[in-house]
């Protein structure tokens, strides 16, 4: 046809007619595929640009721009940075190891069970089985504070209940919260491994079954490390979830459980100073450092 | 053989999650492995403001031996927030060789719903006077034995002693007290004309969007009550709906309910006018950083509460024991006037006045100490028993309605 | 039961099930379907001053749900939650589309550029937008001090605005990933093919592209609609008193001494609608079974 080497679809549009409106709309719809997602870059990344930028303000007040330094982060590593009581440094580093704690046991138990089930629900056939699918996936979609109200009044009964009947003490604390975070990150971790299993071939399973490995050697010795990657990737989604919470865990913790986003939410009230830009800032380059890890990981098992 | 390892793993899974739940003060740890105990709060940071002049107290630290079981006692307090002076709580740790957890509430229902709720672990709360006949009736507070607090005795000032509201000081001592009046940033109210005397004033509309009310509901409705003549501790509900239509009428005016940081939305330049409780407006004008805003606080014509905030060991407390040698040392003079003096409220302990540990600015501020005059036309909050149904419900509705 | 013992492998079976599948089972019923139930429970007592909640049951919470004001505040949520979905639809299939169509090397890269924000605390996220749109914030600070184009500052705090900022903000992620999987899945030879038949970009993407897309986006609507209808961060520290949705009433509730049954209340209503929800899209979804 033409001696120009266009590529089919400009060859096709260049003989139709309407030729000028189609062009048009081309044109609109690069322009709107290119601007749109650098907007959409620029919003998601603008307050926390803006945030790290600002933890090396010379400024008490956060909204002026007073010179640079570092006395924020130094700040964070020796003493108060506020007068309210509660936003000491000490109370900080309670607050972020709860934070660890909570999470290292809820990734754990998270991935074991949503391991398990996974496993399950893949390669079983059972009876129930389309009730759990959706049972699973219900507490994904649940709004948070229905499952933080409804954890704080069963706890509160059974608690109640438990306590006049055996003269126990259970309360509110940091075993309720994890308890609380792995109904959330459970279903999340069986997602991902589920989807693991399933874009799963099983002929290296099936041939190591030929080989005469028995179930739990063709488990231990196939499986597992092919779904290694899912676990990981679920572990991980798993523990982002849970260092994340907090509106489950305001309603399901008690004394001393304070965790970093609720120490954070406390702050944001009173302190307005830096000093919240600076531990965000940190935050993100822990997760960044996070992220780039695993991408490592995942670029080495290829 | 691979049933017997899915049986391992099972039972060890069920062993784990038995270990977990039969733990439900998993915090201990935690505490422990924090950073140093008694570290450091007194201001020595230049990017910490000291919102108000704490007298530096020196104590020689007691050797009491406070040890069950090798660790550390600890003393759960749960208060309301900027209510206690930077340095008591690390001075009594230092005193008595014990750990204080300290939470805190911005509001005292949320307390009361968390206690009702089943103790968490709390040795002191810090309830208001109208709370305490409700608490006790409902049987959650625990008697203290007030010959045990030598210096409640020796220091209170008389009006606390034997309150009406718990006879003999059977559950409950003074901590603070206090007005609730109007905060206000005068080069912003100039717009109304004239500067704030009246209720009214919060609610003029030339202040559109631009006042904050305080969330607590008895305090709130009370105060409303009496500006429309009604008796601030009515249980009618034909009372409450007036002042849900009164709110409801001057809905533009509010910008938000603030749980007690409404003080520093007026110091942010956010809003221009708010209710809130004396001490806190208090705090934030002695900040050096606010100076320049020149914010006041006044206790409008119509009048206002006078409350009583008292501290309180809840049943089932861990450690009713520290808890009492913590009250008693709040009733020191001197722990009484740093408290007072850094909170901007009024102190229940008389020595501290009699030795001059008060500021003499604040024993001279109306607004602190109102005079007799003031005080004629200050209410009490008294309990309104199983009307507080009632009165959440209107609160609530009133929120809802202001949303709108 | 079988009268015959099952066979060996059957019986291994049953066991297998039973440790993987109970774990799991047995936590969620324990942690999360009874407590819902509770929740529901509660909706039927009547609120106590001195019990937070005793019986006789009763129908009065449910009335009280129904009168205006509450039902506004219901109607009103779900109102703001589809706006928040369908601006994060808007915005975020050409963010999915621009990744998906990258070269395979730097996909990950522009993928972890949209979710890296999202590993940052979400309060400190949302602190940082509370920061920007202050009367003393930033943006303002920009425009009256530095390039002087207005005078009075901008009141973004405390209004619906804020709240709509901060919600797509929030659960923009949410709509991109799952888009992004559809569109990574997606075989461009059917626009090809179709602009051999004759259509122009538009058509292509309205009948070939966008419907076959279509799980994605509906995936990512649910993801976000559902959180967005119950959120109570967002609205509490950005909207302040003027934008009241379900969550915050729903805590505000429960932390009153006699709220819960009525929080309880709150709750079942929008977990209502949150079923309505969950119905049409499944209906939708069920067509294309991915």
């Amino acid at each position: 046809m033409a001696q120009i080497a266009l590529p089919k679809s400009e060859l096709v549009l260049q003989n139709s007619p309407g030729l000028r409106g189609d062009m048009a709309i081309r044109r609109v719809g690069k322009v709107i595929l290119t601007i749109m997602p650098w907007l959409g870059y620029l919003f998601l990344w603008l307050p926390i640009l803006v945030l790290i930028l600002f933890s090396f303000n010379q400024s008490r007040t956060n909204a002026v721009w007073n010179g640079f330094t570092l006395d924020w982060y130094k700040l964070l590593l020796s003493g108060q940075f506020s007068t309210e009581k509660r936003l000491s440094t000490q109370y900080l580093i309670q607050a972020m190891g709860n934070s660890a704690f909570v999470a290292f046991f809820s990734t754990l138990i998270a991935t074991m069970l949503g391991t398990t089930v996974a496993l399950g629900m893949e390669r079983l056939v059972f009876r129930g089985r389309r009730a759990l699918d959706l049972l699973l996936y219900l507490p994904v979609v649940i709004p948070e504070v229905t499952m933080g109200l409804s954890l704080l009044l069963f706890f509160s009964g059974v608690f109640r209940g438990l306590n006049q009947l055996t003269g126990s003490q259970l309360a509110l604390s940091l075993t309720t919260v994890i308890i609380g975070h792995v109904v959330f990150c459970m279903p999340f971790v069986a997602i991902v491994v589920r989807a693991r299993l399933a874009g799963m071939s099983r002929s290296l399973e099936e041939a190591a079954r030929d080989l005469g490995a028995d179930e739990w050697r063709t488990f231990r010795y196939v499986t597992l490390p092919l779904l290694m990657p899912g676990i990981v990737a679920g572990g991980l989604l798993a523990l982002t979830l849970s260092l994340d919470d907090f509106v489950v865990t305001l309603f399901t913790s008690g004394v001393n459980s304070t965790t970093l986003p609720l120490f954070v939410y406390g702050m944001i009230k009173f302190g307005v100073n830096p000093s919240i830009n600076a531990i965000s800032t940190l935050i993100v380059c822990v997760s960044m450092g996070l992220v780039l890890f695993s991408l490592i990981l995942q670029r080495n098992r290829g | 053989m691979n049933n017997k390892r899915f049986l391992l793993f099972s039972a060890l899974f069920a062993v784990f999650a038995l270990a977990l739940l039969a733990h439900p003060v998993a915090t201990a740890h935690n505490s422990n492995q924090a950073a140093t105990m008694a570290s450091t709060m007194a201001a020595g940071s230049t990017m910490s403001a000291t919102a108000a002049p704490t007298s530096s107290i020196v104590f020689t630290p007691v050797a009491t031996a406070a040890l069950v079981n090798g660790n550390p006692q600890e003393l759960h307090i749960y208060n309301y927030t900027t209510y206690i002076a930077d340095d008591t709580i690390s001075n009594f740790e230092k005193l008595y060789n014990v750990k204080v957890s300290y939470d805190t509430y911005e509001t005292s229902d949320v307390m009361l719903a968390k206690i009702q709720a089943g103790n968490p672990g709390y040795d002191i709360i810090v309830p208001p006077d109208y709370d305490i006949p409700l608490l006790v009736k409902a049987g959650l507070l625990q008697p203290l034995d007030v010959s045990q607090l030598s210096n409640f005795t020796q220091n209170a000032t008389k009006r606390f002693v034997n309150p009406p509201y718990d006879p003999g000081n059977k559950y409950s001592v003074a901590y603070q007290w206090g007005t609730i009046g109007i905060g206000f940033v005068p080069a912003a109210t100039a717009k109304l004309g004239h500067a704030p005397t009246s209720w009214a004033d919060l609610f003029d509309p030339k202040l559109k969007a631009r006042a904050a009310v305080l969330n607590s509901p008895r305090e709130t409705i009370a105060i409303m009550l009496n500006f429309l003549g009604k008796d601030p501790n009515s249980t009618k509900k034909a009372d409450l709906d007036a002042v849900k239509a009164y709110l409801i009428a001057h809905k533009d005016v509010i910008a938000r309910f603030h749980d007690s940081d409404g003080q520093i939305s007026l110091a942010k330049g956010e809003v221009d006018a708010i209710s809130d409780w004396s001490g806190d407006m208090f705090q934030v004008i002695a900040d050096p950083a606010n100076a320049k805003a020149n914010l006041q606080y006044i206790i409008p014509k119509e009048g206002t509460v006078i409350w009583t905030d008292n501290m309180a060991i809840p049943k089932g407390a861990p450690n009713k024991d520290l808890a009492m040698k913590f009250i008693n040392y709040i009733y020191d003079s001197r722990v009484a006037a740093s408290i007072s003096n850094y909170t901007g409220y009024g102190t229940p302990n008389q020595a501290a006045i009699d030795q001059k540990l008060i500021d003499a600015a604040s024993l001279a501020n109306p607004s602190i100490y109102p005079p007799a005059d003031v005080e004629a036309k200050l209410f009490v909050l008294s309990d309104i028993g199983d009307a507080q149904t009632l009165y959440d419900q209107e609160w609530a509705d009133i929120k809802a309605a202001v949303s709108q | 039961m079988a009268a015959t013992p099952l066979p060996y492998n059957e019986r291994r079976q049953r066991i297998q099930v039973r440790l993987l599948v109970w774990p799991a089972t047995a936590w969620l019923i324990a942690f999360f379907v009874l407590p819902l139930l509770v929740v529901f429970l509660y909706s039927f007592l009547t609120p106590s001053s001195l019990y937070q909640a005793s019986g006789p049951l009763t129908l009065d919470n449910y009335a009280r749900l129904i009168e205006p004001t509450y039902i506004s505040v219901l109607v009103r949520s779900a109102l703001t939650a589809i706006v928040a979905t369908v601006i994060c639809v808007l915005v975020g299939y050409p963010l999915a589309f621009f990744v998906a169509t990258r070269r395979p090397a730097v996909r990950n890269f522009f993928l972890l550029l949209v979710i890296v924000p999202f590993w940052t605390n979400f309060l400190v996220r949302t602190y940082a937008m509370e920061f920007l749109m202050n009367d003393k914030g930033l943006v303002n600070t920009l425009l009256i001090d530095y390039l002087h184009l207005i005078t009075d500052p901008l009141s973004m705090m405390n209004t619906p605005f804020a709240v709509y900022i901060g919600l797509i903000y929030g659960y923009l992620p949410f709509m991109v990933l799952p888009i992004y999987t559809s569109i990574e899945k997606f075989n461009f030879r059917l626009v090809e093919a179709a602009h051999d038949l004759g259509a122009n970009d538009l058509r292509a993407f309205l009948r070939v592209m966008l419907p076959v897309t279509l799980p994605g986006v509906l995936a990512g609507c649910i993801l976000v609609f559902i959180p967005a209808l119950g959120a109570y961060v967002t609205p509490d520290l950005l909207g302040g008193a003027k934008f009241l949705m379900v969550g915050n009433q729903i805590k505000q509730f429960v932390d009153s001494p006699t709220g819960k049954p009525f929080g309880s209340a709150l709750s079942v209503g929008m977990m209502s609608i949150v079923v309505v929800a969950l119905l049409i899209y499944y209906r939708f979804a069920d067509r294309d079974a991915a």
